[in-house]
């Protein structure tokens, strides 16, 4: 079945591509096509995406001296960046965030596309849309809409735990901060996570389930043993997108640091750091080293998240 | 919409309609529970329209979630004329930004997608195994790097800056070939070499017309992706003029936020915030239909 393929990348052979036989005149002209279709793109790839990401590597074997200029260290940076704490922290941070915000996140979402899924809602149009109108607004919006939702000054909680007599709630304290980033990220992707899988789901046969639904299974039992295992392939991809994402988490903190700007520092995330290093404290080299770490970690954790949902697939 | 193959998303409709729809009971529980949850999702934006008919005052002094007189329309008159009318050229340029982004990114894409899809040619393989890769590249560890690479050749502070690196879409390549595997048949390929056509044509004739509905997606994406782009230009540019909405609205919320004389206040970016995501939110109602195919594709045969 097409949803249960292994990666979510079917690399390897082109589908309905001819095979190949010998370089006849008219296959030859075929290669010239593809390639000159295929050539603006990878124009436009090889200078925007691998000569940067090559020059960020170079960058980040040097070291930019008072004394003598900018000098060959080798691996240095990285060695500093592993044994630096701020960098440390903020994966740290990182990784939290994505352990406690992205389950809950791809959860409501895979709760939410079952539902609809199901036939079982009235008003089933109304409800999508309204879980998928979050995505329509920028990341920069909800950060400030949430921002003054969370404030104390004119934020409607603060006001109504004021009308209470209740303590004001501190989403912008220390304590609060990392959780209220969450919610800001879960308000943002539970309906394109949502869409996808629903999309995915009704791309299931019926066949597959009427079957069961016959013998008289539920449609929670459904929804366990069979539609969620057929959408494998579609969970696998909003798991990966969400762990690329939280690594990369910048907007929310940098705007949220302009209320707050004792409590989001400028290693709050590794991202942040970068960002900070390299336009703030102007140490290009070192910040080069640490965006090429970060997009190590998110390969090793993007991979690990495949392989562990592969295995899992081997054993059931 | 030109007649396609029906994808596998299409064959069977979103909307349940017909037997299943006859055949299964619905449920006035589930239905409340779920309606229970919309709040979360709309309070946000009710807050932001409710806050929006509010004069900076009245913002901090009646309660947030009722409106109190509706001051609605001095508010856009004071966004739109505040520092000589400069939000006028911030949506000028996301315009700007996000269609030549996202036209040139979907032909880009689209041409590679249907070429990875329908030709075997030495090379092609190796070539999409290197751009599902970069999927997984994260947009800022290239970001920095790009900006010094540009600052090298005097492209930062320039609207080449923002619409550059926004052409490229690893993932609109993946979708389109997945897309043109499906929608272009390679029998309607012969049949057009035979009939003398060359392969160029083939594809700007036949192919075109039928990945129609899968650029769109891709097209869709590729604006959305650029029109909420905060990182890129916040990195490249330096010029208030050349800021897009994103950027210019998260300089009006420090100069706010830091209250230096007024020069700013929180009612205008709360109602500017509104005008930038009012299209936006059109654009989703209106074309909703191509999201959830593009995402079917990418999602059923991921």
């Amino acid at each position: 079945m097409r949803t249960q393929r292994r990666t979510p990348v079917p690399a390897g052979a082109a589908a309905g591509a001819p095979r190949r036989r010998g370089t006849s005149p008219a296959r030859r002209r075929q290669h010239r096509a593809a390639y000159l279709l295929v050539a603006p793109f990878m124009l436009v790839f090889a200078a925007m995406l691998v000569v940067p990401l090559g020059y960020a590597a170079y960058l980040s074997l040097f070291r930019e001296q008072l004394i003598g200029g900018t000098s060959f260290v080798g691996l240095d940076n990285y060695v500093r960046a592993l044994t630096d704490s701020a960098f440390l922290e903020g994966v740290g941070r990182v990784a939290l965030f994505l352990v406690v915000q992205v389950p809950i996140m791809l959860g409501a979402a895979l709760l939410f596309a079952l539902l609809l899924d199901s036939g079982l809602l009235y008003l089933e149009r109304f409800v999508r849309l309204a879980i998928f109108l979050p995505y329509a607004v920028p990341s920069v919006v909800a950060t400030l809409m949430w921002g003054y939702l969370y404030g104390p000054d004119f934020g409607p909680f603060a006001q109504i735990a004021e009308a209470l007599s209740l303590p004001t709630p501190r989403f912008l304290s220390s304590d609060w901060m990392l959780g209220s980033i969450m919610n800001v990220l879960t308000w943002e992707f539970v309906g394109y996570n949502m869409i996808i899988m629903f999309a995915a789901l009704r791309a299931v046969p019926a066949d597959l389930y009427e079957a069961a639904r016959v013998d008289g299974a539920g449609e929670a039992r459904i929804a366990w043993s069979v539609k969620i295992p057929a959408i494998r392939g579609a969970l696998l991809l909003t798991a990966i997108f969400s762990v690329i994402g939280s690594f990369q988490l910048f907007n929310e903190p940098q705007l949220l640091s302009i209320l707050a700007p004792s409590v989001i520092d400028s290693a709050y995330t590794p991202n942040l750091y970068a960002y900070n290093l390299a336009f703030t404290n102007q140490n290009i080299n070192y910040s080069a080293a640490v965006a090429f770490l970060l997009a190590l970690v998110i390969a090793v954790v993007s991979y690990v998240v495949q392989l562990s949902s592969q295995r899992r697939e081997r054993n059931s | 919409m030109t007649t396609t193959t029906p994808t596998a998303a299409e064959r069977r409709p979103l909307e349940p309609k017909g037997r299943r729809s006859l055949t299964r009971r619905k449920s006035p529980l589930l239905t409340i529970l779920a309606i229970l949850t919309l709040p979360y999702f709309l309070l946000p934006l009710y807050w932001l329209v409710v806050a929006s008919t509010k004069t900076n005052r009245q913002l901090f002094s009646t309660f947030g979630l009722w409106f109190d007189d509706i001051n609605l329309w001095s508010n856009l008159t004071a966004v739109f004329s505040a520092q000589g009318g400069i939000f006028w050229t911030w949506i000028g340029n996301t315009v700007l930004y996000a269609g030549v982004s996202a036209v040139g990114a979907a032909f880009l894409a689209t041409a590679a997608g249907y070429a990875f899809a329908k030709y075997d040619f030495p090379g092609g393989t190796l070539m999409f195994s290197i751009v599902l890769g970069a999927i997984m590249v994260p947009t800022t560890a290239l970001a920095i790097p790009t900006y010094l690479l540009f600052a090298g050749v005097d492209l930062t502070d320039t609207r080449w800056a923002v619409v550059l690196p926004s052409l490229v879409s690893p993932f609109g390549v993946y979708l389109m070939r997945v897309y043109a595997a499906d929608a272009v048949p390679t029998e309607l390929i012969e049949a057009a070499r035979v009939d003398g056509a060359g392969e160029l044509r083939i594809f700007f004739t036949v192919a075109l017309r039928l990945v129609a509905p899968g650029f769109v997606t891709v097209l869709l994406f590729a604006l959305v992706a650029t029109w909420n782009n905060y990182f890129l230009p916040l990195i490249m540019l330096s010029s208030p003029d050349l800021y897009p909405l994103t950027v210019g609205l998260a300089q009006w919320q420090s100069a706010a936020a830091a209250g230096s004389g007024g020069q700013v206040l929180f009612s205008s970016v709360i109602t500017g915030s509104l005008v930038s995501i009012v299209p936006l939110i059109v654009a989703f109602l209106y074309l909703q239909k191509y999201w959830q195919s593009g995402l079917a594709t990418g999602g059923v045969k991921g």
